[in-house]
């Protein structure tokens, strides 16, 4: 802002006041972060770390497992287990993108998996081979319980198309 | 056969671009009018061009040319025509070739003005925006072809190109895979197009900005020639904005309008610094001071335009709105890298030119009022921008990947967001480099009396939460403030002129469309303001599994589940459509159809709330799913979401308002000679 910071007299309180304003700013973003601030691990990273994370919601994100997917419609109980998806990017790269890299996670017999437990809304994109991104804490039973739940599905626009259109 | 003359008029039109910008900069540097000429007409050849390759596209979408493999990744049979021809912006690369032939659109209108005194501008003005659309064409004509076809590779891979591939055999695929169901929804014919006029209107005063950068003109012309193309953008953006809201809220059934998704954010950042700029270049031209800020300001719109576009379209993130991961990147950030870099490189070259002619003087100027109506921008930018960029941030320094979700951001903005509320209670009482904190208070003691109103009210009616009174009165003194400039202004001319209320708010408006069109849109801010505090205060939501009969209670709310239907439409969905009756205070007051679409061809359920809505409040249900073993018992998710409406209605008024500001341009022109038009400080 050329004009404010430009020497002359009586635009002392204007620096002043500038300069306040872009303090108070910047405490509020360091404060919000602080406060809102959640770690954001893969599956083998929270084994790997433990008790070490204290209180804090982590964000975990792996592979969803189809044939592990229970919805207890009337308890809006929803229960699967999520694979290890490696974070490096270069690695998911190299795995030939999101997509080949999430169904190569799950593939993987070796690849550790986290159970989840989610109550509410069962979302639309929850499917196998998706991404899940789940917020909330370990439970003493081994169970990862959820808060929030986020998919996404790399493959919607990518794949092959269906050769033979199918039958109905 | 249309197909590749599809693909040769992009590689024409890129061609005809990097001619435009080549021969334009040669003219000017070597003085030869000619050539700039040239440079104008290959420029003016890219719309006509675009135009053909764009209804290639869209007739190899409507007729189903599933060989085609960017029509077989986002049409399929079962999808209504107007879907297939929107299709265009549903992938990679269609939306690439109409964002270009937008561009085109806009970069030739723009340059059909009679360029007179401006004459040194325009060559500048070619090369910047034909640099741009060859780079959006280099995409499309080198990496995302809408044209290849799909062929199957001789070791059994599904491959796209413009040529057989050696040992590969065509593929001619019965039917597409369709768009993403979320997208299938009439919001795609106006969301993303609102969007992209936004995004790619803001190349125009990019343009100019540089021109005069570039021929060193230091004077404000700039702002003045494209005045009307930024609030074209910035309604445009605006309305994109709003819409993506309203889809959201309509369709992804999580009873709000806004997450603080990476991509949401990355339209909100031009914005952002869109709306600074919007303020901030009214200073330069009434005081001109601040010169080097709009320059700044104006660079910064342009850059975010892309960056929001390279975030969408490059792999980076995945949401509702990212496209597949693809090659073009790293392209992106380098064009983004080096537009930004060059662009400020020749601000600071030209820096001394730029001198303003005008010190702050007082801190209830109106300049002073602006000033800190930018820096409050910048700070909801920087924390927006802040919030996408940490995990990268933090996993730099710390090795830890680290987020922040929705809480940070409105912990962070919401003082903000207030600060700006209460300076638009103040900034329309000040006058440039004269108002006191007196003739302010003059000014303002009234409305803010009558707003003190609001909260007492408020709080014996039982809305005992702070950040809700807080806003609610900022909001209302807004309202009344605003009000108040309109009676005062018609009153004034009631005794000049003795007109009668309707023309004398007639003729206030007219004669000063940028200002009374800029109130407008305050008050549709105010609204919206007020819809926002209600849903996100007084949201409040429930749960149950019923049988046929039963009901579930919210607040003043019951609802009964009365019956559902399952059932198979022709184009490819399965339908579990409820009945529910809602009651409000033991009335019978509607009959809402919350559904659950799942799309056989893409293998995903698409969730449609059944809403009640009311100026009041909405009711809003979602269809959870239904009980396996019954098939008939359902679980339904409940929202009641208080004043949401007034966020749409806000956002209709303040489309009213810029479409009155707009105005400013043919009202300027024929009032140019009174003073009343000119005048804009405070009297």
């Amino acid at each position: 802002m050329g004009e404010v910071t430009k020497k002359r007299t009586g635009q002392g309180k204007f620096l002043l006041g500038g300069f306040l304003i872009v303090a108070a700013i910047v405490y509020l973003i360091a404060s919000s972060t602080q406060a809102a601030a959640q770690y954001y691990l893969t599956i083998d990273e929270l084994f790997a770390r433990g008790d070490d994370l204290g209180d804090r919601d982590i964000k975990i994100s792996g592979v969803v497992d189809g044939d592990t997917i229970q919805y207890d419609v009337k308890n809006l109980t929803l229960r699967f287990t999520i694979a290890n998806v490696p974070a490096d990017l270069d690695e998911i790269e190299k795995a030939g993108g999101l997509a080949e890299a999430l169904h190569i996670a799950l593939e993987d017999p070796r690849a550790t998996r986290l159970e989840v437990e989610y109550i509410g809304v069962m979302p639309d994109l929850l499917r196998d081979e998706a991404q899940a991104i789940v917020t909330g804490r370990m439970g003493e039973d081994g169970i990862f319980h959820a808060d929030e739940l986020l998919l996404k599905c790399p493959t919607r626009y990518e794949g092959d198309v269906p050769l033979q259109a199918e039958d109905g | 056969m249309v197909a590749n003359i599809g693909y040769y008029v992009l590689v024409l039109t890129f061609l005809a671009s990097l001619y435009g910008a080549g021969a334009a900069a040669y003219g000017a540097l070597k003085r030869k009018p000619e050539f700039v000429e040239s440079g104008r007409y290959a420029m003016l050849l890219t719309w006509p061009l675009l135009t053909i390759a764009s209804a290639a596209i869209i007739w190899l979408l409507a007729t189903g040319h599933y060989e085609i493999g960017f029509v077989a990744s986002v049409t399929s049979n079962s999808m209504p025509t107007y879907l297939k021809v929107t299709a265009l912006w549903g992938g990679q690369e269609g939306s690439l070739v109409f964002w270009a032939w937008l561009m085109a659109a806009f970069t030739s209108a723009a340059s059909l003005r009679k360029w007179d005194r401006d004459r040194e501008l325009l060559p500048w003005f070619i090369m910047v925006t034909m640099i741009t659309l060859a780079f959006f064409l280099s995409l499309v004509v080198f990496f995302e072809n809408p044209f290849a076809r799909l062929w199957l590779s001789a070791d059994g891979q599904q491959v796209t190109a413009m040529l057989q591939p050696t040992g590969a055999v065509p593929l001619n695929p019965p039917d597409g895979r369709g768009l993403n169901p979320l997208l299938r929804h009439p919001g795609m014919i106006i969301h993303p197009p609102a969007l992209y006029l936004g995004f790619v209107a803001y190349v125009i005063p990019y343009a100019f900005a540089m021109a005069a950068l570039i021929t060193r003109r230091s004077d404000d012309r700039w702002i003045r020639i494209t005045r009307r193309w930024t609030l074209v953008a910035w309604i445009f953006l605006s309305l994109g904005l709003i819409l993506g809201g309203r889809w959201a809220y309509d369709v992804l059934g999580w009873g709000g309008y806004w997450g603080w998704d990476p991509v949401e954010i990355a339209a909100l950042l031009p914005w952002l610094a869109g709306t600074a700029f919007l303020h901030s270049v009214m200073v330069q031209e009434k005081r001109g001071m601040l010169k080097h800020w709009n320059v700044v300001l104006i660079i910064l719109t342009y850059a975010l335009v892309l960056f929001g576009t390279f975030l969408s379209r490059s792999g980076v993130l995945s949401s509702v709105h990212a496209f597949a991961k693809s090659a073009i990147g790293p392209m992106f950030f380098v064009f983004i890298g080096v537009t930004f870099i060059v662009s400020l490189s020749l601000l600071i070259n030209r820096w001394e030119m730029l001198k303003g002619e005008n010190f702050l003087t007082s801190v209830f100027s109106r300049e002073a009022l602006f000033l800190l109506n930018n820096f409050l921008f910048m700070g909801i930018l920087a924390v927006s921008f802040w919030g996408v960029i940490f995990p990268l941030i933090s996993e730099l320094v710390t090795g830890q990947k680290i987020t922040v979700g929705p809480p940070f951001y409105e912990r962070a903005n919401g003082p903000l967001g207030l600060g700006l509320l209460i300076l638009m209670a103040i900034a329309p009482l000040s006058a440039y480099a004269s108002s006191t904190w007196k003739t302010i208070g003059r000014a303002l003691w009234k409305p803010a009396l009558v707003s003190l109103l609001v909260p007492i009210t408020l709080y014996f009616g039982g809305i005992h939460n702070p950040t809700a009174l807080l806003g609610y009165t900022a909001a209302s003194l807004v309202a009344f403030v605003t009000l108040y400039e309109f009676w005062r202004g018609v009153m004034a001319r009631r005794r000049q002129h003795g007109e009668n209320l309707p023309l004398a708010l007639w003729r206030l408006v007219g004669r000063n469309p940028r200002r009374y069109g800029g109130y407008i849109i305050h008050l549709g801010v105010v609204l919206m303001a007020f819809g926002i505090i209600g849903i996100e205060v007084y949201q409040t939501e429930t749960q149950a599994t019923l049988s046929k009969g039963e009901q579930v209670t919210l607040g003043r709310y019951v609802m009964t589940y009365d019956d559902i239907a399952v059932f198979d439409t022709n184009d490819g969905r399965n339908v579990a459509r409820a009945v529910v009756s809602v009651y409000q205070d033991g009335k019978l007051v509607d009959e809402l159809y919350p559904r659950k679409d799942y799309y056989y061809d893409s293998q995903q359920a698409v969730t449609i709330p059944g809403t009640r809505s009311t100026l009041a409040d909405d009711f809003y249900v979602i269809l959870v799913g239904l009980d396996p073993d019954s098939q008939s018992d359902a679980t339904f998710k409940v929202y009641h979401n208080p004043l949401v409406n007034l966020i749409w209605i806000g956002g209709v008024v303040f489309s009213i308002g810029t479409i009155v500001a707009v105005w400013v341009i043919s009202g300027r022109r024929r009032a140019n000679k009174t003073p009343s038009a000119s005048k804009s400080t405070r009297t």
